[in-house]
């Protein structure tokens, strides 16, 4: 533990006086043909892969496809012109190799097709995308509604308590035929509460409690409360839902958020040290957790039991198959993984008919993606949006090492989709919405001229 | 915060290394050991998606596949597959596979690498060669001869080509369809027991894994043995044997069979088939002049592939002269399968050298390509010429005038042995019916096929059992099959 130095944000330096900002919405153009290239020839190759001829509405989904890529641009070029030109480009291209790979598993569930559901859902995210870019104008908008947001949140989150549980956790609802996880949106709502929560208190949070952890009594209940309340909502999630993953999620954008806005290593200490108490706790006395922890340190054992092998160890004979270039698209066997192939394990689909070079090159987009949400975090000028950004940025690397490092054995296997790849509407929905605010926030960054300080 | 978030940028970019390391570790360090773990279906999946290639008698196919529309999509099917279960064994999805189709399985499922002329395309394509085939050196009307002259009674036939020891005919009766074994699920493994459980073994190829008392026809390796040590010089000349034969150093007497066996000629004995006879010169050539001729006819040796393993032929190393006497008239211990007395006929019939009896004449790519030709293998000599030729006449007169004459063929030199072995607690089962022989075309030509039968028919009349009755028409009907092709 060390001790806690308080420390006040410096001032933020000035922009460089640059009156002809490049904007480059032509890098993006280009770059969005490249990603609706790939996405149409991956569908062609899995169509004459697993079928033996060119699928039939080939044409109608490259010019779906383009057409979407195409006003997604143009309502970036018209709202945000000064947005970084990676973004909307790598989440067209995950989005399409989410889709081409969703189809690939298809061929082998005739009786249970969903890529056409998935299609659907990705087009409602890009339609909400472009929504999002062209109504919010200003993301300082959304530091208004920072207590409306985390109420919403955390009705979304109870919400499927009260619905049936599916494969042990309670995160679906279910109206009209569609299952819906309202646990992703909660995430966005989170972020913005966190952001502007911190935005406003973190001088306070910064100077207080100069000593070891149990003088925090004498934190004032406004600012320890949420601390507490978030610490304790994760657990509960957990609790209640049987939802690993989210709630790692929720506690992981926490500490990350609070170390942004006070840069106090001991803060981050205690966060670790309470995650390490509740997760030993729940680790040890629920049982959905403990047999995830235990597949994760042997994912052999039920081999050697004689049960056959079990999901962990299905998907990493999938990597394995893969190797160094991969079987090839619609040459691989990862439906041997069962139901969850499509959703959770959809990278192993990937590991193993792309490669390690094809899953290094998801990996990477990821990581540009996440990159440049950080970019944009560190040109920003006020701090609820260095915050948001931050944050958002952070949701997308924590789901991806969440779900990346589940399935390949890297730490214990928690439910989470692949944002943009796996099968799941909500997930696709909510990812184009945080792409929607990163394209906000980044242009906000690069806009050229004196922009207003707006500091708490 | 600027530097914070620079902070919290290099954790995430430390989350994406650790991720890209161990995906790394899992797709190049652990990829092979995943691919071998046996609970991994997808050596299996890929070893089925092609159809298998081809087990081919007389240059047509005896085998099949059938798309099953499973996740191990191609399972295999027979051709009369009762008739060939002795030669191609089964290819199991559940139980993996036996005789040729376990000896060729490289070829067959396309994984030997003389399939194709750039295997590293195909590694890097993760491709493979259709299944190459396996044309084997049986004869069907040989095989169909052999099976419809045992009719379904227990026993077996083995056909070698004396000069060159192709393996002509293989039957094990009865036998089984081995395509009922060929797929997954509960109806495989319930034939797998039912099979199993079978009190008439039909799984069990008794030509190459059986190993019976040869009885009378092992008196060819005992003739052979005599005149090549010089024990015998004059077949013609008496051999003061007394009947019966008090067995050296016990007061145990041995009967014959039929009656005239007194100081009876080598010559006699064999064509009358004398036990006292044969087992007095066993113990004059001595225990090491007789293990050796066992040797050199191939008993006492587990190593032989043809390319299945045979069982070994068993003559004991270390007797007393009683058990010495036993021995050299196909009792006591010695065993041995229908191919290794096969064998035995046809090294009189080749001139006193063995050939190494082989099963698969050629291997081919799907597309006729050669892969492998088999390469006949001399396993040395059994005897000389000089006792082959001496042995040869034993033998025509045998079928002749002698034991054997069920055997004989009109326009054909037909050289037999027959041999009634008795085996089990005190000789109480049922002796087993032997025939050896060989048969060429007139004319001084050498002889085209030798041929070993035996029949261990339990529901016969004990006193109907003998070689000439049960045994030798079967012969007869596999060397007119193969004369006849010639």
């Amino acid at each position: 533990m060390t001790a806690l130095t308080a420390k006040v944000t410096e001032p933020a330096p000035p922009p460089p006086p640059d009156a002809r900002a490049p904007k480059r919405r032509g890098v993006e153009l280009s770059l969005l043909f490249g990603a609706v290239l790939i996405a149409v020839l991956g569908h062609l190759y899995v169509g004459l892969a697993t079928t033996g001829h060119i699928p039939g509405p080939a044409a109608h989904y490259a010019a779906g496809l383009a057409v979407a890529a195409l006003v997604a641009h143009l309502a970036v070029r018209l709202f945000a012109p000064y947005a970084d030109p990676l973004l909307l480009p790598i989440a067209v291209l995950l989005n399409g190799l989410g889709l081409v790979l969703i189809q690939r598993l298809d061929a082998t569930t005739p009786a249970n097709v969903t890529a056409g559901e998935q299609l659907r859902w990705s087009a409602l995210g890009m339609v909400l995308f472009v929504l999002v870019v062209a109504l919010l104008r200003d993301h300082r908008v959304l530091q208004k509604y920072a207590y409306l947001s985390v109420a919403v949140a955390l009705v979304l989150m109870m919400v499927p308590v009260f619905f049936p549980a599916v494969n042990g956790a309670h995160i679906w609802i279910r109206f009209a035929g569609l299952s819906f996880q309202p646990g992703e949106f909660a995430k966005i709502l989170l972020a913005v509460f966190f952001a502007s929560y911190l935005a406003a208190n973190r001088t306070a949070l910064a100077l207080t409690g100069r000593t070891l952890f149990w003088k925090l009594r004498l934190l004032p209940g406004r600012v320890l409360g949420p601390i507490l309340a978030i610490w304790l909502l994760s657990v509960g999630v957990l609790v209640l839902e049987r939802d690993l993953g989210t709630s790692l999620l929720f506690f992981g954008l926490f500490v990350i958020m609070l170390f942004t806005a006070t840069g106090r290593i001991g803060w981050i200490a205690i966060g670790l040290l309470l995650a390490a108490v509740g997760a030993y706790a729940v680790g040890t006395f629920e049982p959905h957790v403990n047999s995830r922890v235990d597949d994760w340190l042997n994912p052999f054992a039920s081999i050697e039991r004689g049960d056959g092998p079990g999901q962990l160890a299905q998907s990493l004979f999938a990597f394995g198959a893969g190797g160094l270039l991969g079987a090839g698209l619609g040459h691989g066997q990862s439906f041997l993984i069962g139901f969850a192939a499509k959703s959770d394990f959809i990278l192993a689909t990937a590991g193993e008919e792309l490669g390690l070079v094809g899953l290094t090159a998801i990996l990477l987009l990821y990581g540009l993606l996440v990159a440049r949400g950080f970019r944009a975090g560190l040109a920003l000028r006020d701090p609820f949006g260095r915050l948001l950004a931050t944050g958002l940025a952070s949701i997308v690397a924590l789901q991806v090492f969440v779900i990346a490092g589940g399935v390949t054995g890297l730490i214990p296997l928690t439910g989470m989709a692949m944002p943009f790849l796996a099968q799941g509407g909500s997930s696709v929905v909510t990812n184009w919405i945080i792409v929607a605010l990163l394209v906000r926030l980044s242009d906000s960054a690069r806009r050229p001229g004196p922009a207003e300080e707006a500091e708490a | 915060m600027i530097r914070y978030i620079r902070w919290c940028a290099y954790f995430c970019a430390l989350l994406l290394v650790a991720l890209l390391v161990n995906v790394g570790r899992v797709q190049v360090w652990e990829a092979a050991g995943y691919g071998a773990n046996p609970a991994n279906k997808r050596p299996a999946i890929e070893r089925y998606a092609e159809p298998r290639g081809e087990i081919t008698v007389d240059g047509r196919p005896v085998t099949g596949s059938r798309d099953s529309r499973q996740l191990l999509r191609y399972e295999r099917t027979y051709k009369n597959g009762p008739l060939y279960a002795p030669v191609t064994g089964f290819a199991s999805q559940t139980y993996g596979t036996s005789f040729l189709e376990r000896a060729e399985d490289p070829v067959l499922s396309g994984t030997d690498p003389g399939l194709s002329a750039f295997p590293l395309w195909y590694e890097l394509s993760r491709g493979r060669p259709g299944g190459g085939n396996a044309a084997t050196t049986i004869r069907a009307s040989m095989q169909l001869a052999a099976y419809t002259g045992l009719a379904g009674k227990r026993g077996a036939v083995a056909a070698v080509e004396p000069a060159t020891g192709k393996i002509l005919a293989l039957v094990s009766s009865p036998s089984y369809d081995p395509a009922v074994l060929s797929g997954t699920g509960p109806k495989v493994k319930e034939a797998w027991e039912k099979l199993n459980a079978d009190p008439a073994k039909p799984m069990l190829n008794r030509a190459l894994r059986e190993t019976y008392p040869p009885g009378s026809t092992f008196k060819i390796v005992t003739a052979a043995a005599a005149l090549d040590a010089g024990v015998v010089t004059d077949v013609d000349a008496p051999t003061e044997t007394p009947d019966p034969y008090p067995l050296p150093g016990t007061s145990t007497l041995l009967p014959n069979a039929g009656t005239g066996c007194a100081d009876a000629s080598m010559a006699d004995a064999v064509q009358w088939s004398c036990n006292t006879v044969m087992a007095k010169i066993g113990v004059q050539v001595g225990l090491r002049g007789m293990t050796d001729a066992a040797r050199r006819f191939g008993f006492n040796d587990g190593g032989l592939r043809v390319p299945a393993w045979v069982s070994r032929s068993n003559f004991d190393t270390d007797m007393s002269p009683d058990q010495l006497a036993l021995s050299s008239i196909g009792q006591f211990n010695t065993k041995a399968t229908p191919l290794q007395m096969a064998m035995v006929a046809a090294a009189v019939a080749n001139g006193g050298e063995l050939k190494a009896p082989y099963l698969v004449d050629r291997t081919t790519q799907d597309d006729g390509d050669p892969v492998r030709r088999a390469d006949q293998r001399s396993l040395g000599r059994a005897m000389t010429p000089l006792t082959a030729m001496r042995m040869q006449e034993l033998m025509v007169k045998v079928v002749e005038s002698g034991t054997g004459r069920n055997a004989a063929i009109p326009g054909a030199v037909v050289g037999g042995k027959t041999g009634t072995a008795q085996h089990g607690v005190g000789n109480a089962g049922t002796p087993y019916a032997w025939f050896i022989s060989w048969a060429g075309p007139r004319g001084g030509r050498p002889p085209a096929v030798a041929v070993a039968v035996v029949v261990e028919d339990a529901s016969a009349v004990r006193g109907d059992i003998s070689g000439n009755l049960a045994a030798a028409p079967i012969a007869r009907a596999v060397m007119e099959a193969a004369l006849s092709a010639r």
